[in-house]
């Protein structure tokens, strides 16, 4: 796989470096020529200076030929343009923005963007994660499949409290994949029986979560 | 017409003088507030101070009830994010934009954005000057 990175700054330089142990084939697009002696001098030739935006920077790149390029500069407006001229020039399939302003990661969906990392959410989110008052906490949103995975704590009142998972009214497209009981991680079948503090982790479509959330945490929504 | 002007460079505050001279509603953004020294002394235009990539600064200009989006800072991806704003999210129904680098004009026309590249423009202009100075006409 064949993976371009546009922007040097710290999540890119580390982007990068990670991507390299993997195994992965890797470019990494900078401005800044300071910047990329520094990186020419750890990485090798897999730096280019250039502006990720402009045409001939990403075809020097060999960007057509890419599977994914990810923009990970500091200035939204600029990932925003790398991920568009990559797709619509050289038809890269895959593309990721980082979003430096949460507000503008819906914006960017809308515009075609297929994945967008927005630190201020994940940090968000992960904060969501460890306050204990929030029964129902989306984890992650797969744009491509219309998919959600979701972490919901069963309460005492749920009507699925003491029942096996096979005869629970979950809506349609949701499967339980993973339950956390008192710290331990359990693989459930059709058989496992629901307890009350159960953390369940949930696949499921988006368009499902408020179902979802009615069902298993009722008392906390009233 | 209700008309918004991202940009208050020397083309963002001539085209805001004219409009409003024309009697029309402009509001012109611009994230430097020297900018709108360029606009003459009487200009009865909204001036929004912020970035135009921003929707709340957009809003405050009034995106909403917008004609005609113009986006001409110094900054292609910054015009480009601009006008992608008011024509996919808020649907202004004319919305131009100005893009330095041919490549990407290109790139933005064929995504259904009507584009002026001054550097092709200007290029044209001027090799055709020096076409009629030059290499004179064959007589017909």
């Amino acid at each position: 796989m064949y993976i371009i990175v546009v922007g040097g700054g710290k999540v890119g330089y580390y982007l990068t470096k990670t991507l390299v142990n993997e195994g992965y084939e890797v470019f990494l697009i900078e401005k800044n020529p300071v910047k990329v002696q520094l990186y020419r001098d750890r990485f090798g030739a897999i730096v280019m200076q250039g502006d990720g935006a402009e045409v001939a920077t990403l075809a020097a790149a060999g960007a057509g030929r890419a599977d994914v390029v990810i923009a990970v500069t500091g200035d939204d407006e600029d990932n925003l343009v790398i991920c568009q001229v990559a797709r619509e020039r050289f038809g890269v399939r895959r593309t990721i923005a980082r979003v430096n302003n949460p507000k503008n990661e819906e914006l960017f969906r809308r515009l075609g963007i297929d994945v967008t990392v927005s630190q201020t959410n994940v940090i968000l989110s992960l904060i969501e994660q460890q306050i204990p008052e929030r029964p129902f906490v989306h984890l992650l949103a797969l744009r491509h499949a219309d998919l959600a995975i979701v972490e919901a704590k069963v309460a005492a009142e749920s009507p699925v409290v003491h029942q096996p998972i096979w005869q629970l009214p979950l809506p349609p497209e949701s499967i339980i994949t993973a339950i956390l009981r008192r710290g331990e991680l359990i693989i459930p079948t059709g058989q496992t029986v629901i307890e009350p503090g159960d953390e369940l982790i949930i696949v499921t479509k988006q368009q499902r979560e408020a179902e979802l959330r009615e069902l298993l945490c009722v008392p906390a929504t009233r | 017409m209700k008309i918004i002007i991202v940009g208050c460079g020397r083309v963002g505050a001539k085209l805001a003088s004219d409009f409003a001279e024309e009697g029309h509603q402009v509001s012109v953004v611009d994230q430097r507030q020297t900018a709108f020294r360029r606009l003459p002394s009487g200009f009865r235009g909204q001036l929004v101070l912020g970035t135009g990539i921003d929707e709340d600064v957009l809003r405050n200009a009034g995106i909403q009830q917008a004609d005609v989006f113009i986006a001409v800072t110094e900054n292609d991806n910054t015009n480009i994010m601009a006008a992608q704003i008011a024509q996919v999210i808020y649907r202004v129904p004319k919305v131009i934009l100005r893009i330095y680098d041919p490549d990407r004009a290109e790139i933005y026309r064929e995504l259904g954005l009507t584009v002026i590249c001054p550097t092709r423009t200007v290029a044209e202009m001027i090799e055709h000057a020096v076409r009629d100075q030059v290499v004179p006409t064959e007589p017909s």
